[in-house]
């Protein structure tokens, strides 16, 4: 048994399906890369593991437990489950600070120093630790993009979804957000991303998953899928990329 | 076609230089107005000294309207060297010379027009002022009236002030919850939503009069208990039903234009839809309406005095009472005068939150 389990999901928006049954199973330690086009549900199925979406049908388990469907412990989901948008979402109307303690204060009960504390050790290891009184608006997209990164792991999650975190980045500014994913890769945390960055995926991920028009369509180590890619539209897909000067 | 073969000398070519812009109309123009506004400006002069009996005062105030008006010649005078240069220029062939001295020039024409304007405007009113031997400052503005009736007219502004304010707060509150009414979620919502919806509907269809009088004369004969109530805080609640129904379309503005990534955030992260409101919606919604709010309150403001048509004795009826006694509008004025004073500055505070709170986010 996996330790998260994607089975057999389907999501509709109105008549439109946007994943076609899809089935996939991380352990833990494990690295998952999604790749594919804009559109091809990669989004979609790392808001429904979180619950952000509703799920159609088939189901979904984070260590053995059930985590779709009605009278799901969404909290008790979320707390184990953290998502870092493309668009960071950042809360502009508080610091980087209260950003990060928001939710340890409040869902865990964290006294607010210790969550002070915690928060300050987060943001030292990702270098942001003198910025922790500043607001969002003042912080480049990478500042804000690290202080993101750092609010879902404030709550200490077992599995972490990365939605494209560095598409809406300044190519200079990949390299550090993209260091820290790294370096949480390293410490062995759980990871699910969707990414353009094929040449990180490459790197990084025990597995890649190239998604097609809502279903999983071929997926195997990186090696595999980038250097022998068994599919016609994977290869279509990866070509294109190789095109647009990304891999 | 591939996308190289656009590019082409043939197709890019150097476009033909414009000619610079006329001067000499607008120079011409800007001093006619400026000499129609020394003309007025010295007869206006010449009737407010005539009217304060030639008293030194208001001869040097009429010389200094007089000098001040005499200002747009300069700029004219700059416009019409412009046009000079400009037509030297384009005979010598400088275009691009040409074109700045006509830019120049056209400027200065501008700058005439605007002042002279605002000189026959000044003028015009000062005219108006002193029309049928100062009838109108008579009218309106009689030292005597607005003596006489201060004293009680401040007292029962007192009234307009501290109804507002409590009006003021019901309202906030009562917004909130029709807004937070409005936008519930799910089909156990859906009698609630409907419920927010009729009630702004009805209350901004009814015009506020309306409301005042129903509640004010009605709620003492429908429900007997209530006959000791002072008919301040009915009319109070009056006001605050209409508000409630304007706010509430201002709350819920604010809330539907905080983007949803913004609660997926806040989902995400764990905390429940009350908390997300809470803690991540509302705190940014009213940063985002408070100039809009504000603009709803200056109006509830200067709706107290629709408390005079249900007999409260706040600023307005007051007024009218002296008007009648004094056959003289003075008081009006000055009631007139009172709600401005607090307007005003209420507009600069708002600005400077809004500012403060930009320059804060901006890191300082």
């Amino acid at each position: 048994m996996a330790f998260l389990e994607i089975d057999e999901v389907h999501k509709y928006y109105g008549q439109n399906e946007v994943l076609k049954g899809v089935s996939l199973n991380v352990e833990r330690h494990e690295v998952v890369c999604l790749i594919g086009a804009s559109g091809s549900g990669k989004s979609t199925l790392l808001r429904c593991v979180n619950a952000l979406e509703e799920i159609n049908s088939g189901t979904i388990r984070i260590d053995g437990d059930t985590v779709s469907g009605a009278g799901v412990d969404l909290n008790a989901l979320r707390r184990d489950v953290g998502i870092v948008f493309q668009s960071y979402n950042l809360f502009p109307h508080m610091s980087v600070i209260d950003n990060i303690t928001l939710s340890p204060t409040r869902i865990d009960g964290l006294p607010k120093k210790e969550a002070r504390e915690r928060a300050m050790a987060l943001l030292e290891s990702v270098g942001m630790a003198e910025k922790a009184d500043a607001y969002p608006d003042s912080l480049s997209g990478g500042q804000q993009q690290r202080v993101a990164i750092v609010r879902a792991l404030a709550m200490q999650p077992r599995v972490i979804l990365l939605d494209e975190i560095t598409a809406a980045l300044d190519p200079e500014l990949v390299g550090d957000v993209l260091q820290i994913v790294r370096e949480l890769a390293r410490g062995g945390l759980t990871m699910l991303l969707a990414t353009h960055e094929m040449g990180f995926a490459k790197e990084v991920a025990s597995q890649v998953c190239f998604l097609d028009k809502g279903s999983i369509c071929e997926h195997g180590t990186a090696k595999d899928i980038f250097e022998n890619p068994r599919e016609e539209r994977t290869q279509q897909f990866l070509s294109r990329v190789v095109q647009s000067g990304r891999l | 076609m591939t996308a190289s073969e656009l590019v082409r000398d043939d197709l890019q070519q150097r476009p033909t230089p414009s000619k610079p812009r006329p001067v000499g109309s607008v120079a011409v123009i800007g001093l006619i107005l400026s000499l129609a506004g020394i003309l007025l400006m010295i007869v206006a002069a010449v009737r407010l000294r005539d009217y304060n009996g030639g008293g030194p005062i208001s001869t040097v105030v009429g010389l200094v309207l007089v000098i001040g008006s005499l200002y747009p010649l300069w700029p004219s005078f700059l416009a019409f060297k412009g046009a000079r240069e400009r037509s030297a220029l384009l005979r010598d062939d400088q275009l691009v010379m040409a074109r700045r001295a006509a830019a120049g020039g056209r400027e200065e024409a501008q700058i005439a027009m605007g002042y002279a304007a605002a000189a026959i405007v000044v003028a015009g009113l000062l005219l108006m002022a002193f029309a049928n031997d100062g009838g109108i400052a008579q009218t309106f503005f009689t030292a005597d009236a607005w003596r006489q009736s201060f004293p009680q007219m401040i007292r029962a502004f007192w009234t307009n002030i501290w109804v507002a304010i409590v009006a003021q707060i019901l309202v906030l509150a009562f917004g909130l919850l029709l807004a937070i009414m409005r936008m519930l979620p799910g089909r156990g919502g859906a009698p609630l939503r409907l419920i927010s919806l009729v009630y702004c509907d009805i209350f901004r269809a009814i015009p506020a009069i309306v409301t005042i009088l129903l509640i004010v004369f009605g709620t003492p004969l429908a429900f007997p208990v209530t006959a000791q109530w002072s008919p301040v805080w009915l009319g109070i609640i009056a006001l605050s039903m209409t508000y409630s129904a304007y706010v509430a379309e201002v709350y819920r503005a604010g809330l539907s234009s905080i983007h949803p990534s913004q609660s997926a955030a806040a989902r995400s992260l764990g905390l429940s839809y009350t908390q997300t409101l809470r803690t991540v919606l509302v705190p940014q919604a009213v940063r985002r309406v408070i100039p809009p709010l504000l603009n709803d309150f200056i109006s509830l403001q200067k709706d107290t005095a629709l408390l005079s048509t249900a007999a409260i004795a706040e600023v307005v009826l007051t007024s009218t009472l002296w008007q009648s006694q004094l056959f003289n509008l003075s008081p009006v004025t000055l009631a007139a005068a009172f709600f401005i004073i607090i307007t005003i500055p209420q507009a600069r505070f708002v600005d400077y939150l809004i500012h403060r709170d930009a320059a804060r986010r901006a890191g300082q």
